[in-house]
């Protein structure tokens, strides 16, 4: 195990939601939500991790809407978060829901607060799922909705999120959306969504399908990442235990794609800072830091050092694994922390989060 | 002798002396006797006597003739003594006279031999006047030698004489016949009619000529150029019509030939020839005709060499080896047989024609195995997918009957052409016989290039099935169970046969040279690939089965379903496919390594109800009143079990594999259960269906206890994850679970 240079923060719950907080630089903040089917006991956990002296501070808040599917914070407004919820009516019906909630300023250490609701969205006009909700990564006052089979976009200035337009997915045997991002890069236009095995990115201004890549895992798609510093790379993972990346100009083929998970790969994350870091969460109870060095945007550098000066030149890294923990249950979700690059956090199905540095040999390897 | 000869006793003897001769009778004889000597000597006197006279009566004539004879002579002497008197007086006349006719003569004479001279002057100016008309009669007679000799006649003399203007026209008229001459011959050597002897001749006159022979040399050989170009060409024009061998002798019999002979008659014209002449520049001379001379040569054996390699380039494809062979042989040997230039061996070049024909035939072969190869993967793939083989019971044998098949094919097929590339090495082949080519051919050609290379490409094919991109949708899982069975008995057996074999018969010996691929590397492999495409089945199986439960679970409204009363289809379904993947399984891997503590069937299966029910009760029991415990349990129960790889490794047989795959299938199911939502009576089907699984999964793995936790968990996340979590008497599971 190699967990030594990790902390635990053990829930009392299940969990599978799990977000950074995108728009703190300063601090390393981690969002958990929890699941439950006892509305009441639903939790949301800001975990806020000391690096210097390895320790945790958290404040929990109720969220007795509902089980938490899935947590995204803003990026610009770090006090704002949106979950989706599955809100149980009564012993054989519940429903997915999503809003958009606001962290209270000053923290109360006292009493275990609900948080203020600040942009309710309804979305019971565009189907019964909602698989996520994600801030616009640029304008505050724009965030997306998908559902299972559509894209809503939401006006979230006020209180009453409006829909200013809607995405139908069309395809034969009722396809459905298993995910979305938006796309950082492309003055942040294009909105991508996970359906099947296949990849379909949208113009968010017009609505029309921008570009899209069929068939990128044989089985479920189920997440993708977009690499900050390079701006048509986009990794994905699915049910096949593959993670690979695409250059989304050249579709017939990753440039990337390994397998080194014993089961189905279920979150991808570049590295925001250095991209050849990807990290990986499976239900085979591993969290796995492998380098995609050979597609990273560093990689390039360190070519043209090669040439010049050889003796300047770093090692670079081959592809494969280099880090892992594990854990004792599926993980769901792994996240850097955009603070600090060499910290990222990964939640299993147990409730177990595990904060963790990357080994200080590979840091190294990388910075000099 | 003497005594006897003076014998004076001896009465006929010519010193006999009668008074010794009547002593000794005295004294000897009686008187009688004296008498009777008396009268015997009487006799004898009286005969000799009348023998006298008849001797002297005889002879008388003769001598009166004689003596007749003697007068006439004295008289014919004198008359010829007057005669010679006349006839010397006669002489001195005669004498005289001629004298005086001489001195008559004198001048007339001298008159006469100054004419003559004048004569043969005349008559050679008249020669050479006539010698423009001559040459030209001799050019339309192309009496060529003729010529040259008539004109190296006049040549000194008109050398010499050539300023005087009356010689002048001669001269230029001769030097133009000279250069028509010239040139004429000179057009010997382009005339592709000529004989090699023609063109000596004519080379030789123009040296005669006094023609620069630099100039000439250069000429002959870019005469000699052509035509050999010519001859390359309509080889390269027949080189498709004609099969090889007709090509290596055409070319030997052609152009090999006529190289020769440009040679040999070079060496004579110039070469050997101005070393008589002038000694000075000889030496100069006759380098640099070597030198032109090899530059040639090597040209056109360059020309040639590209010929045959195209040639045989072109060859490769239809290939009869033994033609090839008996082709490559005739050719070596023609080359080797003649040192056509000095400096260069053009037998290496050979045996780089000879060595690259070996190789491309190698790779020939080894193209043929692999699309062979390829057909037979496609048949086997034909018939894995013709659907009554998967169903019942003949495929059993058929699976088995297939794998031995495509061994057997593949192995006869590489026997087969090992056998025919033996033809190559043959003690009788000549090139055979060159370290040089046999290195290169036997271990990198043939062991190294074909038989190593084709088992690299086996495993390549093999594993081109599961490799990640190029993985096609549509392979259906028994040929990678085929495919893997395939590599490993390959790896077995034939591996190491194929490669002992191929180095009995190219005589290689695989110990001592490092740098050839060894045995156990290419076991290794192929061991990799079947592991790897076990691997792969196991995985496609599973993902199969995954698929079916997850569509199964994900498509149900588990809300809003009723209380259970079947086992849904899908786990039956379920059942099915894994039963008959062992079916197929047990086909080609043997039932080694049996599930751990196997006791008899029947009681087993009691024993693992007992235990199921038990684990669910304990479980059931903390799940409902509170949560904390039950995730508490399965914790506890996870940090004593060990970690389950769920996509890991499985061995060569059956029980892992079907674990693998059972592994795979039961994990999905559990992943799927965790994304959805529950009734009472959702809960209830999956406790059912798990029940079910339990039932008859267990048999086909090695640990149960894998199975049941499994199971456990997928129940327990599907208690997790209900709304009422209320679960069914395990008697009715029992129930509904037996009727099926």
């Amino acid at each position: 195990m190699d967990n030594d240079n990790s902390v635990i923060y053990g829930l009392e719950f299940q969990a599978r939601a799990l977000a950074p907080q995108l728009a703190e630089t300063e601090k390393i903040k981690f969002i958990i939500g929890t699941q439950s089917l006892k509305q009441a006991n639903n939790q949301i956990h800001l975990v806020e991790f000391n690096e210097e002296i390895s320790t945790i501070k958290t404040s929990v808040f109720h969220h007795s809407d509902g089980e938490i599917w899935k947590i995204t914070t803003s990026p610009i407004d770090s006090l704002k978060l949106s979950t989706c919820y599955n809100s149980v009516i009564n012993e054989s019906s519940c429903i997915m829901k999503t809003a958009i909630l606001k962290l209270p300023e000053s923290e109360n250490p006292n009493t275990i607060e609900e948080l203020e609701v600040a942009t309710k969205l309804d979305t019971s006009l565009f189907g019964n799922d909602v698989k996520i909700t994600d801030f616009h990564p640029t304008e505050s006052n724009k965030a997306v909705s998908v559902t299972e089979n559509q894209i809503v976009l939401w006006d979230i200035s006020g209180s009453e999120g409006k829909s200013i337009l809607n995405i139908q997915l069309e395809g034969k045997h009722n396809p459905k959306f298993t995910t979305g991002k938006w796309n950082p890069h492309q003055n942040c236009n294009q909105f991508t969504t996970a359906t099947e095995t296949h990849l379909k990115t949208y113009d968010i201004r017009s609505g029309d399908l921008a570009w899209n890549i069929d068939g990128v895992h044989s089985q479920l798609l189920r997440d993708m990442d977009y690499n900050m510093n390079k701006q048509y790379y986009i990794a994905t993972c699915g049910d096949d235990g593959f993670v690979r990346i695409w250059d989304f100009r050249q579709t017939n083929q990753p440039v990337f794609s390994r397998t080194d998970h014993s089961h189905w790969v279920w979150c991808v994350r570049f590295n925001h800072f250095h991209d050849q870091l990807l990290l990986t969460a499976s239900s085979d109870a591993r969290v796995l830091i492998s380098s995609a060095a050979s597609v990273s945007s560093e990689n390039n550098e360190s070519c043209i050092t090669d040439e010049t000066d050889g003796l300047e030149t770093k090692q670079m890294l081959s592809d494969g694994p280099l880090q892992w923990c594990e854990h004792e249950d599926s993980v769901y979700c792994a996240e850097w922390s955009p603070a600090e690059p060499w910290v990222f956090a990964s939640l299993s199905y147990d409730g177990r989060l595990l904060i963790s540095r990357v080994k200080k040999s590979l840091k190294y390897q990388i910075m000099l | 002798m003497t005594d006897k000869k003076s014998n004076p006793l001896d009465i006929n003897g010519p010193s006999f002396n009668p008074d010794m001769y009547l002593e000794k009778l005295f004294k000897e004889c009686t008187l009688k006797q004296i008498m009777d000597h008396e009268n015997e000597i009487v006799k004898d006197t009286q005969t000799l006597h009348s023998d006298m006279q008849t001797l002297v009566y005889e002879n008388y004539n003769k001598f009166i003739s004689a003596t007749d004879t003697i007068k006439k002579m004295k008289n014919d002497f004198k008359k010829m003594e007057t005669e010679m008197d006349l006839l010397a007086s006669n002489m001195a006349s005669i004498t005289s006279f001629s004298e005086q006719i001489n001195s008559t003569l004198h001048d007339t004479r001298e008159k006469i031999s100054k004419l003559s001279e004048v004569h043969t002057l005349l008559q050679r100016l008249q020669f050479l006047f006539k010698l423009p008309a001559t040459l030209k009669s001799r050019m339309e007679e192309k009496n060529y030698i003729q010529a040259t000799q008539d004109y190296l006649h006049a040549q000194r003399v008109l050398q010499q004489y050539g300023d005087l203007p009356s010689f002048q026209g001669i001269t230029s008229d001769c030097e133009s016949i000279l250069g028509e001459l010239k040139a004429e011959l000179r057009k010997q050597f382009s005339n592709p009619n000529a004989s090699a002897k023609e063109l000596t001749e004519s080379v030789d006159l123009l040296l005669q000529l006094d023609e620069p022979p630099k100039e000439l040399c250069l000429e002959f050989l870019s005469c000699a150029e052509k035509r050999l170009s010519d001859q390359l060409v309509m080889l390269k024009d027949q080189s498709e019509q004609r099969d090889i061998i007709e090509f290596v002798d055409l070319g030997c019999s052609g152009f090999l030939s006529d190289l020769c002979l440009v040679i040999a008659s070079f060496h004579d014209m110039f070469i050997n020839r101005v070393n008589a002449e002038s000694l000075e520049n000889s030496e100069i001379f006759e380098n640099f005709a070597a030198v032109e001379l090899d530059s040639f040569v090597k040209l056109n054996m360059e020309n040639y060499f590209d010929l045959v390699q195209s040639k045989v380039d072109s060859e490769q494809d239809v290939g009869d080896t033994s033609i090839l062979v008996q082709a490559l042989d005739r050719f070596y040997r023609r080359i080797e047989g003649n040192t056509l230039c000095k400096d260069v061996n053009f037998a290496n070049t050979a045996t780089e024609i000879v060595i690259n024909a070996g190789r491309k035939q190698c790779k020939a072969h080894l193209q043929i195995l692999k699309m062979h190869f390829a057909d037979m993967l496609t048949k086997v793939r034909q018939t894995l997918t013709t659907p009554k083989l998967i169903s019942q019971d003949d495929s059993s044998k058929n699976l088995n009957e297939l794998l031995s098949s495509l061994i057997m094919t593949v192995v006869e097929k590489i026997k087969g052409v090992l056998q025919d590339l033996v033809v190559f090495i043959q003690p009788e082949i000549h090139f055979a016989q060159k370290l040089q080519f046999k290195d290169s051919f036997c271990v990198d050609n043939v062991r190294e290039g074909l038989i190593v290379c084709f088992m690299h490409h086996f495993t390549a094919t093999a594993r081109s099935f599961c490799s990640a991109g190029a993985a096609d949708p549509k392979v259906p899982p028994t040929l990678l169970l085929l495919l893997s069975k395939l590599c490993l008995d390959f790896q077995n057996g034939s591996v190491h046969f194929l490669l002992s074999q191929t180095d009995e018969l190219f005589h290689i010996n695989s110990k001592q040279n490092s740098a050839l691929t060894t045995e156990s590397e290419i076991k290794s492999t192929m061991q990799e690939s079947a592991q790897e495409l076990l691997n792969y089945f196991v995985r496609i199986q599973g993902l199969n089965c995954s698929q079916m439960l997850r569509k199964s679970v994900e498509t149900r409204d588990w809300l809003h379903t009723i209380e259970p009363r079947t086992v849904r289809a899908v786990m039956k379904r379920v059942v099915e496919d894994i039963s008959a993947i062992d079916a197929t399984v047990a086909l080609l891997y043997e039932d080694q390594g049996t599930a751990t503590e196997h006791s008899s069937d029947s009681s087993r299966k009691t024993h693992s109800i007992s235990v199921s029910r038990h684990q669910y009760r304990s479980n059931w029991s903390s799940y409902t009143p509170n949560h904390l415990d039950s995730t508490l349990v399965s914790n506890m129960h996870k940090l004593f079990s060990e970690r389950i790889e769920i996509f890991s490794a499985v061995e060569f047989n059956k029980v892992s594999i079907l674990t693998g795959i059972i592994k795979i299938s039961l994990k999905t199911f559990m992943e799927c259960v965790r994304l959805k939502t529950f009734s009472k009576y959702g809960l209830q089907q999956i406790q059912v269906d798990t029940h079910y699984l339990q039932l008859y999964l267990w048999r086909f793995v090695a640990d149960e206890n894998l199975v049941h936790f499994l199971l456990d968990e997928i129940l327990g996340s599907a208690v997790h994850r209900c709304l009422e979590p209320v679960l069914m008497e395990p008697s009715v599971v029992d129930i509904i679970c037996e009727r099926g």
